[in-house]
């Protein structure tokens, strides 16, 4: 029996557990949040130097596998804060009843009124397409229907920016959808599993345009000095990503998780997130946006739909889009 | 033949097979358990169960048939780079799949090298994206380890026979009949069988070179099921698809395979004294010269990418690279220990069940194992800190099938050949392993330790779930970086993971045939 022997004392070895005497607050949230050049390291510093606390981030790849994770474990679940949600996943979220009031009050930035009192709005961006500047971009998702450019997007079954482009083209075309996206059908070149393998295939030259966020061009320019990308305008307006943070109704320490919901609102984390998440601040900081985000574009008209709505429309949107692309 | 004396037991086998059984069904019966109510085929499972056979059964005849020439090829000659050459053939499986393709559209894509040639004479760019796209993928993946299999098969052809066969002058057809093709008739089925496997639970190829939604697998809508619906049941629902398929799969291919073999040699290298005409030659060269452009140039888009951002790779990453190394050690010492009972039970014949249970590990949804051992374990310890032992486990159960694949055959040779001898001598059991076994499959060993270590290496699945900012594996840094737009150094990481797994790979393989090719 020595395999066995040997597996199980494989199995255990990291099986310990530390213990703390500190405060400790346990934070489920997406992978690239907690990513070293993302903006994990820099709010739990910030967060630790006011609370006296041990802030202990847990990523987990995407928001949906987040809500996901969450609704597994229940209400076992050792997450007292749930950051990265995002609006289309909100209702879902709700319908658990895993999460509590937050108490939060701020002074919002949103192109939106925002007046939940569990979900904590902490950045916010527009979906588009990402360009080269020599291209001369549609106006809107009829004239790119209608042109020969060509696009990159990403699956809505498996990523959230693709449920994002269909609740995009839903919120601006309403019971034109089907029609808009047999327009588009053979505009798109491929439809990847998530938004990395679709902005890769677009720097490789795969395609004209890629979905992501009219913030992408910000990256670009500040941190790799390259002015070459753009994000186009379409003027039926561009459906908003509202990324959003809660507590858990199971924490067993709900004081200090109000206290971080509270603290990811304020100007010291709010200025961390533009150039570490790329995305706007839910709150605009006293040192205004950093250089660069200047030079984006910003669209006429924000869409959103509130959170039942987004479910409502879901599934629906997703069998549309399914028939149109099939063919 | 059953109640014939063995010089192994079986049970150990059998052991280690029920382990593996019960780490894939236990995990898929807890998810199905979970589940509030049953689950149910949606209307457009039936279409993507249809797409998934249609294009594993396309890429596995596809990879298979190439590689039987290849195989042939590389068995028949001796040139300078060769080892190098065989080691390359394990890369592209082990590459991360979004490395993989971006290296395969650089060389085929709209944008890319062989289209930028067409637009030079004033042909059109090609397209990648659609069926020919995934196949074309998967034999980039599948083709390098469909002909080390079958390479392997031509290598456990004792020279004797061949020195016999030269003296006897059997060339050509003679030759193909009396030993190439008997050969080729066990091999081929199960890698076939392992192909076909692996091709089943593609998703992100499939998806991202298929085009869209038309490129639907089962295991995009077991994603959808668990991700977007969070509808545990049918999760569960078409993952056990998935595995009936693929023992369906593996139970013809066990069945077309199975004979007898060809009896012990020295072990010495194979050399052939037919193929030696200028035809042959020429033959040959031109598959060694086919296989390895199309291998080698996406590989080589690759280190093109990565080499500028190999400079300044962060810290992160040098430790991420570290851990992947730890997790593939164990994973690496796991699956040679499940394997080689394994193996060894197989050996004494009538133990299908066990080859099957091994096959499992291939059909079975990285997703839906994850999800049922965190389910399991949340109860009694910290899944985030038991996500490298659990990747590890995860990794050697996702490994086996081919480690099965490349001992199987050469552990029923050492026991039909040297059984006998051995239970006269009464060297059986633990003996029997240690003195015959493992000395006669040393080469075997190194191989399938060098797969499983290469393939833990770029694994992505499990890890992502369960991931810590401290615990990241190399592929998941390689995403994070991509993630952040930092693509620069996410080429270079997915290079610094390209060398390191084909380092050990060829170090593990090469360990293993260290003499061996005198």
């Amino acid at each position: 029996m020595k395999y066995l022997g040997f597996a199980a004392g494989f199995l255990s070895v990291s099986a310990v557990a530390a213990a703390a005497d500190t405060r400790e607050l346990t934070v489920y949230t997406y992978d690239s949040f907690v990513a070293d050049w993302g903006p994990g390291p820099k709010i739990e510093a910030a967060f630790e130097a006011t609370c006296d606390c041990d802030l202990k981030f847990v990523g987990v790849e995407d928001g949906a596998a987040l809500l996901a994770r969450v609704r597994l474990e229940g209400e076992r679940s050792e997450a007292d804060v749930v950051l990265g949600l995002d609006t289309n996943l909100m209702a879902a979220a709700t319908e658990t009843g895993l999460f509590a009031p937050s108490g939060v009050e701020a002074a919002y930035d949103l192109p939106v009124e925002w007046a939940d009192p569990v979900f904590v709005p902490y950045d916010w961006g527009y979906f588009a397409f990402v360009h080269d500047k020599g291209l001369e971009p549609p106006a809107n998702f009829r004239a790119l229907g209608e042109s020969e450019v060509s696009i990159v997007i990403q699956d809505p079954r498996s990523s959230t920016p693709g449920l994002g482009l269909l609740m995009w083209v839903k919120a601006a075309h309403g019971d034109d959808a089907p029609a808009i996206w047999e327009e588009l059908a053979d505009n798109i070149v491929t439809v990847t599993k998530g938004w990395s393998e679709a902005y890769g295939l677009f720097l490789e030259g795969e395609a004209d345009m890629v979905l992501s966020y009219t913030t992408s061009p910000a990256y670009h320019l500040i941190a790799e000095e390259d002015a070459g990308k753009a994000a186009a305008v379409f003027d039926e307006g561009h459906y908003m990503q509202v990324e959003v943070a809660a507590l858990m109704e199971t924490s067993d320490t709900p004081d200090l998780g109000r206290e971080f919901l509270q603290f990811l609102v304020s100007d010291a984390a709010q200025s961390i997130l533009p150039t570490t998440n790329w995305m706007y601040p839910a709150v605009m900081p006293e040192g205004g946006l950093p250089d660069g985000f200047g030079q984006l574009v910003t669209p006429e008209d924000a869409l959103l739909f509130p959170p039942e709505e987004a479910a409502a429309i879901r599934d629906e949107a997703l069998d549309e889009w399914l028939r149109a692309l099939s063919r | 033949m059953a109640a014939r004396a063995q010089p192994v037991s079986a049970w150990p086998g059998a052991v280690a097979a029920a382990l593996v059984a019960a780490v894939i069904l236990g995990t898929l019966g807890t998810v199905a358990a979970t589940a509030e109510a049953g689950g149910r085929f949606a209307p457009g499972d039936w279409a993507a169960l249809r797409f998934t056979l249609v294009q594993a059964v396309l890429s596995a005849v596809l990879s298979v048939g190439l590689a039987v020439p290849v195989a042939r090829a590389l068995a028949r000659r001796r040139f300078r780079g060769r080892a190098a050459l065989v080691a390359l053939l394990g890369a592209p499986f082990i590459l991360p799949v979004i490395v993989a393709v971006l290296g395969l559209v650089t060389v085929f894509g709209r944008a890319g090298w062989v289209s930028a040639g067409l637009g030079l004479l004033g042909l059109p760019p090609l397209s990648i994206y659609g069926l020919h796209g995934v196949v074309l993928a998967h034999v980039f993946f599948n083709l390098p380890l469909a002909t080390r299999l079958i390479l392997q098969g031509w290598q456990e052809v004792p020279d004797e026979r061949f020195r016999l066969a030269a003296q006897l002058r059997i060339e050509g057809w003679a030759m193909w009949r009396l030993i190439e093709w008997p050969m080729l008739s066990r091999v081929v089925p199960g890698a076939l069988a392992v192909v076909f496997a692996l091709c089943l639970t593609s998703f992100a190829v499939a998806l991202t070179l298929g085009g869209g939604p038309r490129a639907t697998t089962i295991e995009l809508a077991i994603y959808q099921a668990f991700r977007f619906d969070f509808d545990l049941g049918r999760a569960a629902l078409l993952s056990g698809v998935q595995l009936v398929l693929t023992i369906a799969a593996a139970s013809l291919a066990l069945a077309a395979g199975a004979g007898a073999g060809f009896g012990a040699g020295l072990g010495r290298a194979v050399r052939r004294w037919d193929a030696r005409g200028r035809a042959a030659r020429a033959g040959d060269a031109a598959w060694i010269a086919l296989a390895a452009v199309f291998l080698i140039v996406p590989l080589a888009a690759i280190v093109a990418a990565g080499l500028p951002g190999l400079a300044d790779l962060p810290v992160q990453v040098w430790r991420a690279a570290g851990v992947s190394l730890l997790v593939a050690a164990g994973s690496t010492a796991l699956v040679l220990a499940l394997a080689l009972p394994m193996a060894a039970a197989v050996a004494r014949g009538r133990m299908g069940v066990v080859e099957v249970s091994g096959l499992l590990g291939l059909a079975a949804s990285p997703l839906v194992i994850g999800t049922g051992l965190f389910i399991l374990v949340r109860p009694v310890a910290d899944p985030f800190a038991l996500a490298l032992p659990v990747t590890a486990l995860v990794n050697a159960v996702m490994a086996l099938p081919f480690a099965l694949r490349i001992l199987g055959p050469a552990a029923r040779e050492a026991v039909a050949a040297h059984g006998r001898l051995a239970l006269g001598l009464q060297i059986t059991g633990w003996r029997f392993m240690a003195l015959v076994m493992i000395p006669r499959l040393r080469a075997q060993i190194g191989f399938a330790a060098g797969l499983s270590a290469a393939l833990s290496m770029g694994d992505l699945g499990v890890i992502a779930l369960f991931a810590d900012p401290e615990t990241a594996t190399l592929p998941l840094q390689v995403y994070r970086l991509m993630g952040a737009y930092r693509m620069e150094q996410a080429a270079g990481a997915a290079l610094l993971l390209l060398v390191l797994s084909l380092a050990l790979f060829w170090t593990l393989d090469r360990g293993g045939r260290w003499h061996a090719e005198a």
